[in-house]
């Protein structure tokens, strides 16, 4: 199996074999020591720095967690990129790269804005926030259906056109916030107005209605993806496009209905953070939620519960490092490069848990020669 | 006619970037390796370069234009090329995916150029600029004397180095590419892997090589955005600058159809674009509609590449595969 060019004259020093098969336990092993080394290589970078790495990630989680504000801020940031990770799911699954949570949760903040800015007067609160979520789902899972569409019938590159749409929409939110929907009453720089009380999620327990319905989706996105004929067939089609289309699959059909769900739960985090938490639309409502979430998708294996816990320890790495910009100077932009690391780490210890090393002289290198 | 003379020079301004970040990633996928990680790359090379030059001038008492300018650039092609290496390692020698690798790039990238640009600014009480002899280094036109011929002269010799030095590896790489043996065995490992392994090819090494040297040329483009067009001041550093342009690069480079001279066409036409609101402003189309037309055109360029499927307009086979030995 693994018989290198060499092998004849001499052995190589290292060489590679799958792995058969992998406890659950032993891989989860390697994932978290992959886990601890990158916050390892994140602490010689701070040790760089001239700050003790101990005193930092410690500031940082206690920044985090330790007061009641502390812990809201972080759930509120926790809450929209679970939802946006849960909405990755399924696309990643299909090995559809949509990169474009950022601009399908934009879709949705603006069409809830819309009717939170002009339509308030006309609805009772709960019928208001009802058609706002609708509409967010409506507009996520249309923005979401265009580059569905073009990758179903053409194949065209999904990955740079569902990004492009980003840049399109953020360009569309400047419009609306500079032309028809700016706030006549605000001076100087333009901005759209705050939302009527009415448009404003309630809370539960101090954070807004959203994370029960996030958690909610962690549910049925469990439900879904595992034991639904559609959770199949979109596993199917990540696996093999042919394989699927051998069976008889309608893969065309199976990407524009994946995707437009996608779209629409981006959508709904977009209502999320219009209705409970920035009470208006900015360029900035999206915040790098829809990137962060590829992240978070990524390092939970596409598994909603995992994303749970992957959510809250990224939202403690961006409230701590804000912290820690206080504390000792160091930029905030810190949580991307210590996210960028855990990446790497994690990306590339995946390796270690489909292979084996063999080392030139030890036993098991008699054996795979042999067979 | 002046109108339309100054309109063309500045959309060969606006255009080096995007060509230097298509050249570097046309490398990197002739290899058979799809970054995604421009935009981290650029981001990279964009704070590093700036950040050499900062220093170097903060240390001597007499900072010399040309040599700040080279220590500029070989910072930033050092650095986009070690962000290239780390992709190269996870995707090359540990398999993993692209797509996911490339994205963690960019995320780490762009956390990597934010973060140093803001901590060396506070570091040394205020922002990381370079003076102006290190700015006319990159931004005085390279042949002035020809620039004075009236016309031809503007819009063929008025511009910086950077310009000719992005057009001179667009010629050379298409050369590389087309008539070279080395070239030749780049493009057999990116169109099928296991027949270039086959024949004697070191497919990791030329994979490894052609990655980084491609991520270093991406990273000279942005260190042309922080040196050179940086929200119209220049030599600055500008949280957030790089804004995208890595990723127009990733797009162009299948608008030029993987084809280094090509993408000094394509990349013009998107600086063109990019710069047409200055120029033609318009009553009936807003600003920040008008700031939508490079992105909407690089969506109808993906859709017509998608719908007609020419032969010889194909990415390398082999494109976004990790290459496996031992399931050949």
């Amino acid at each position: 199996m693994s018989v290198s060019k060499g092998s004849a004259k001499k052995t190589p020093l290292i060489r590679i074999a799958k792995r058969a098969d992998i406890s659950k336990l032993h891989a989860w092993f390697i994932r978290i020591a992959a886990i601890l080394l990158a916050l390892a290589s994140g602490g010689l970078l701070i040790l760089a720095l001239g700050h003790n790495p101990f005193a930092v990630y410690r500031d940082m989680i206690s920044g985090a967690i330790s007061t009641k504000t502390a812990t809201i801020a972080t759930a509120k940031i926790a809450i929209p990129l679970l939802g946006a990770a849960l909405s990755l799911a399924p696309a990643f699954k299909m090995k559809f790269w949509n990169i474009g949570t950022e601009g399908q949760i934009l879709a949705g903040a603006i069409a809830a804005s819309y009717f939170a800015l002009f339509h308030y007067q006309n609805f009772s609160r709960p019928v208001l926030l009802f058609i706002m979520f609708c509409a967010s789902i409506v507009a996520g899972g249309l923005w979401g259906l265009i580059p569905a569409i073009f990758k179903a019938k053409w194949g065209t590159n999904e990955t740079l056109f569902t990004l492009m749409l980003n840049y399109i929409i953020l360009k569309i939110v400047t419009y609306l916030r500079t032309g028809p929907w700016k706030n006549p009453s605000s001076s100087g720089f333009p901005k759209i107005a705050m939302f009527d009380a009415s448009a404003r999620l309630p809370n539960v327990f101090g954070v807004n209605i959203g994370w029960i319905i996030v958690l909610g989706i962690v549910a049925f996105m469990y439900i879904y993806m595992r034991y639904s004929q559609q959770g199949y067939e979109i596993a199917v089609v990540g696996e093999s496009e042919h394989t699927a289309r051998y069976v008889g699959m309608s893969v065309g059909k199976i990407i524009v209905r994946t995707i437009l769900l996608s779209g629409a739960i981006a959508g709904m985090v977009g209502f999320l953070i219009v209705s409970g938490s920035s009470y208006t639309l900015t360029d900035n409502t999206a915040g790098g939620y829809g990137f962060t979430a590829i992240t978070v998708a990524w390092l939970s294996k596409l598994n909603p519960f995992a994303m749970i816990i992957i959510s809250v320890f990224l939202a403690v790495l961006k409230k701590g490092s804000n912290t820690i910009q206080t504390n000792f100077k160091i930029p905030a932009s810190a949580s991307d490069v210590l996210t960028g690391i855990i990446l790497f780490f994690m990306l590339g210890c995946e390796f270690f848990i489909n292979y084996r090393l063999i080392f030139r002289g030890s036993n098991k290198a008699v054996e795979v020669q042999n067979d | 006619m002046t109108d339309i003379t100054n309109f063309l020079i500045a959309a060969v301004l606006a255009a080096c970037p995007l060509l230097l970040g298509t050249l570097g990633e046309t490398l990197t996928e002739k290899s058979g390796n799809l970054n995604l990680g421009v935009e981290g790359m650029m981001f990279m090379g964009g704070i590093a370069g700036i950040a050499g030059s900062f220093y170097y001038e903060r240390s001597v008492a007499e900072p010399v234009a040309w040599i700040s300018v080279a220590i500029a650039l070989v910072c930033a092609f050092l650095c986009a090329a070690f962000g290239a290496f780390i992709y190269s390692v996870i995707t090359i020698t540990l398999r993993a995916n692209q797509n996911v690798t490339g994205l963690a790039l960019t995320i780490f990238g762009a956390g990597f150029g934010n973060f140093f640009g803001e901590y060396i600014g506070n570091s040394t009480g205020g922002y990381v600029a370079v003076s102006q002899i290190t700015k006319s280094g990159f931004n005085d036109p390279l042949f002035p004397n020809l620039a004075k011929i009236p016309v031809i002269g503007k819009l063929m010799f008025s511009y910086n180095f950077m310009i000719y030095l992005g057009i001179a590896i667009a010629i050379f790489m298409w050369y590389f590419l087309a008539y070279t043996r080395k070239g030749l065995n780049l493009r057999a490992v990116g169109e099928q892997h296991g027949a270039a392994d086959a024949a004697g090819i070191n497919v990791a090494l030329y994979k490894y090589i052609a990655t980084c040297v491609g991520g270093g040329i991406t990273g000279l483009g942005g260190l042309y955005i922080v040196m050179n067009s940086s929200n119209g001041v220049g030599g600055v550093w500008v949280h957030g600058c790089i804004g995208g342009y890595g990723w127009l690069s990733v797009a162009l480079v299948i608008f030029a159809t993987w084809h280094p001279a090509r993408a000094i066409l394509c990349a013009l036409a998107f600086g063109a674009l990019s710069v047409m609101r200055f120029y033609f402003p318009t009553s009936f189309i807003p600003i920040s509609i008008y700031e939508i037309f490079p992105y909407l055109a690089t969506v109808i360029v993906l859709v017509t590449v998608s719908l007609r499927k020419r032969r010889a307009n194909q990415p390398p086979a082999s494109l976004g595969l990790a290459y496996f030995r031992e399931e050949r």
